[in-house]
């Protein structure tokens, strides 16, 4: 492979002990502050989703109505991304809390959280950008590699894309399913059809939820809230899918083969990692926004590390790239995103 | 009804202190629960203060008084769900230092009679204890702590037997303390008997409060041993037992302390077939810690007991033992594979370091058994 053809087994090796090194200092410093971060953003959250709703039963008044919606995404994109996704990665299980635990957290998302952990903690992180391996290349459902193999049904992938942008967690929960796995034999369809069940109590309660309950208690208001309810969720999916295309399918991001696992060694393990994810510059809101997938390499060196500490050891990798040679792929939002849908848009074609 | 007797600003600010929690019936916090999936009402309501939260007792530390040099009493006030103790029992105490949560066991020094509503634990801080050392040194009024549900059979009969015998040593003294306030506000003082080891005179804990009792109440006798004061009486032993206490074997006996001088009382009351009128408590379990060896590994759901070498991850012992074991990356990183630790040590096999609470949540791919070790699997 190109991106290391200038490094040895032992510059990898040393690759490997100093991304260790960062790690072990990270691990011996958690404390107090770090609780006391997640904590925050925990009642930060649940107090703007109070608040949005309450907002949102004044809707009659437009101001409220945005408002209140407002509120909601923001909370809604916080609960799922700085939040959830960094639980249910075991970032907080340090703490002991069974309160903000992997094994005892439940998100605000269609997909049950048992599911979703097999999917993204497993499969994805472990297989990061293996072809064959990690489901989470194209999703199972968009050609983002040259290196996958072309069909007619990519012509429309930039139209399928942007639909899964808007309905973007009920694409996670029926993808966490994989119902292409059942198809081709891989499982049975006695367990899909059981995860599917799983999904469906789940996602029955976050429909009754946002569409139903909420609406009920407004009274009059209930159409205003259920559309407040309704854009808070699509603003939310339409974020997290941006932010997290930006993570590995930017140019440049490098995609593996099977027999490149046999034998991987930790460094090469890492360096896989590397070059597998991408980067977006910004601010600390930005990242907590992200829920700092904007430090998606870090993340994959370090997937069970708190979140709020990426943005320290960041200049340290990046550093560390240099020195090796490494690709480190940042990029400002608006660039990486924009690179996302051209490749989108050219790998459609064969 | 309490708005009525107490005022309605009285029944507020008790809310909103915490005293009283507002009172809300399990099929409301049912309903509620369609607006809270998939968190629960008390993910909202423990936010605004913790003591009502149900789902996890909490309690909110209210004075810290200091009892002796190196021991303070926390007074408590426990939130929605605490089922009230009797003197004598022991209740979980969880803790965050540093950001992670610890749990220990103390015994509860307060009786249920006491008026307003609070629980005391009396802690005695060990030299390099995380959480001792804390509850001392550190804890201050507002802290939050977890509690488990009051536990234990170190407790007073009812009827209370006519004739008791209390030996004690340290901070052995503290479930005791529960009874003898208990017996004391009751006003109902049978012939009861106290011995009890201290280093100094200065380092009994309660010293004052038990000569004070000793004082009002002609049928409780105190014997005090200073085992390190200057021309001390050395350490307590059983052989000494007659010369205070001469119908030793005719009461009936509360011990704890120290393991061995319980083992020697256990072995004394034994040896005169006296064994069913002793109860004792024993605040540490006789564990023996080991170095770099395995250990007895036993999973409990499965009911499987197998030996695991210091060096194999509990997840291949389990799997090769046959056990349904949860499992994903197999190296630490996907947190597929926590267990919840019932007993015992692990070792992180990426760091060496032993680590292990009871119930602590443990990835079985990258840890070892340092000793025997129970898994709730």
């Amino acid at each position: 492979m190109t991106a290391i053809a200038h490094l040895s087994e032992v510059d990898i090796k040393e690759f490997g002990r100093e991304l260790d090194l960062i790690r072990d200092e990270v691990i011996a410093s958690r404390g107090a502050d770090d609780a006391q971060y997640i904590r925050r953003v925990i009642a930060v959250q649940r107090g703007l989703e109070a608040a949005g709703r309450t907002l949102l039963f004044a809707s009659v008044l437009p101001p409220a109505w945005l408002a209140g919606t407002t509120a909601l995404a923001v909370s809604k994109i916080l609960e799922n991304m700085e939040i959830g996704h960094n639980v249910l990665h075991g970032q907080w299980d340090w703490m002991r809390d069974p309160d903000i635990h992997s094994t005892t957290w439940e998100w605000d998302s269609a997909s049950p959280a048992d599911m979703w952990k097999h999917s993204h903690n497993f499969v994805h992180h472990t297989y990061t950008n293996v072809l064959g391996r990690d489901r989470d290349i194209g999703y199972s459902a968009l050609r983002v590699s040259p290196e996958q193999p072309w069909h007619p049904v990519y012509l429309a992938q930039p139209l399928y894309n942007a639909a899964l942008a808007v309905f973007f967690e009920w694409g996670i929960a029926v993808y966490d399913v994989e119902l292409e796995r059942a198809w081709s034999g891989e499982k049975s369809w006695g367990e899909a059809l059981t995860q599917l069940r799983h999904v469906l109590r789940k996602a029955g309660r976050q429909v009754a939820k946002d569409y139903v309950a909420f609406p009920l208690l407004a009274g009059p208001s209930w159409l205003p809230v259920l559309l407040g309810n309704f854009t808070a969720n699509v603003a939310r999916n339409l974020w997290s899918h941006t932010i997290i295309f930006c993570g590995h399918f930017p140019e440049g991001a490098t995609v593996f083969t099977e027999d490149q696992l046999d034998g991987e060694t930790r460094g090469d393990w890492y360096v896989r990692q590397l070059l597998g994810s991408s980067n977006i510059d910004g601010g600390p809101l930005f990242h907590i926004m992200s829920g700092n997938l904007s430090h998606q390499i870090e993340h994959h060196l370090f997937p069970d590390l708190p979140s709020n500490r990426y943005a320290e050891i960041a200049p340290r990798v990046r550093a560390l790239c240099e020195r090796f040679g490494l690709r480190y792929n940042t990029g400002p939002l608006a660039h990486q995103t924009l690179n996302v849908w051209k490749r989108i848009v050219r790998l459609a074609l064969p | 009804m309490v708005a009525l007797s107490h005022g309605l600003g009285g029944f507020v600010a008790d809310v909103v202190e915490g005293r009283r929690a507002p009172k809300v019936g399990p099929r409301v916090l049912d309903a509620v629960g369609w607006l809270t999936t998939p968190l629960l009402p008390d993910d909202y309501l423990g936010l605004l203060n913790p003591l009502w939260s149900a789902r996890e007792l909490c309690g909110r530390v209210e004075a810290v008084r200091p009892e002796t040099a190196d021991a303070a009493s926390l007074v408590i006030r426990p939130g929605r769900g605490w089922v009230g103790h009797r003197a004598g029992q022991y209740v979980r105490v969880g803790v965050d230092v540093d950001g992670v949560r610890h749990t220990r066991t103390y015994s509860l020094s307060s009786p249920p009679e006491r008026g307003d509503g609070c629980i005391t634990v009396t802690v005695k801080a060990v030299p390099g204890g995380v959480v001792s050392t804390y509850l001392v040194g550190r804890a201050a009024p507002g802290l939050i702590v977890r509690l488990g549900p009051p536990d234990g059979t170190f407790v007073l009969p009812e009827p209370l037997p006519s004739r008791l015998l209390f030996l004690t040593a340290g901070s052995g003294i503290t479930p005791v303390m529960g009874m003898l306030r208990g017996m004391a506000s009751r006003a109902v003082m049978p012939d009861v008997v106290v011995v009890h080891s201290a280093p100094s005179r200065d380092g009994v804990i309660f010293g004052a409060e038990l000569r004070a009792l000793a004082a009002r109440f002609p049928r409780l006798r105190l014997y005090e041993r200073h085992t390190r004061a200057v021309a001390g009486d050395g350490r307590f032993t059983v052989a000494a037992l007659a010369d205070v206490c001469p119908d030793w074997s005719r009461r009936h006996a509360w011990a704890c302390g120290p393991t061995p001088l319980l083992d020697d009382i256990e072995r004394h009351w034994r040896r005169h077939g006296v064994a069913s009128r002793l109860r004792v408590e024993r605040f540490r379990p006789a564990v023996a810690s080991s170095g770099g060896r395995g250990g007895r590994v036993r999973f409990t759901a499965a009911r499987r007991a197998v030996y695991a070498a210091a060096g194999t991850p509990l997840l291949q012992v389990g799997e090769d033992a046959g056990v349904l074991m949860p499992s994903g990356c197999r190296m630490g990183i996907c947190y597929s594979c926590v267990a919840r630790l019932a007993s015992g040590r692990v070792r992180d096999l990426r760091t060496g370091r032993e680590h292990g609470d009871e119930g602590e949540l443990i990835q079985t791919c990258v840890s070892a058994a340092a000793g025997d070790v129970e898994i709730e699997l």
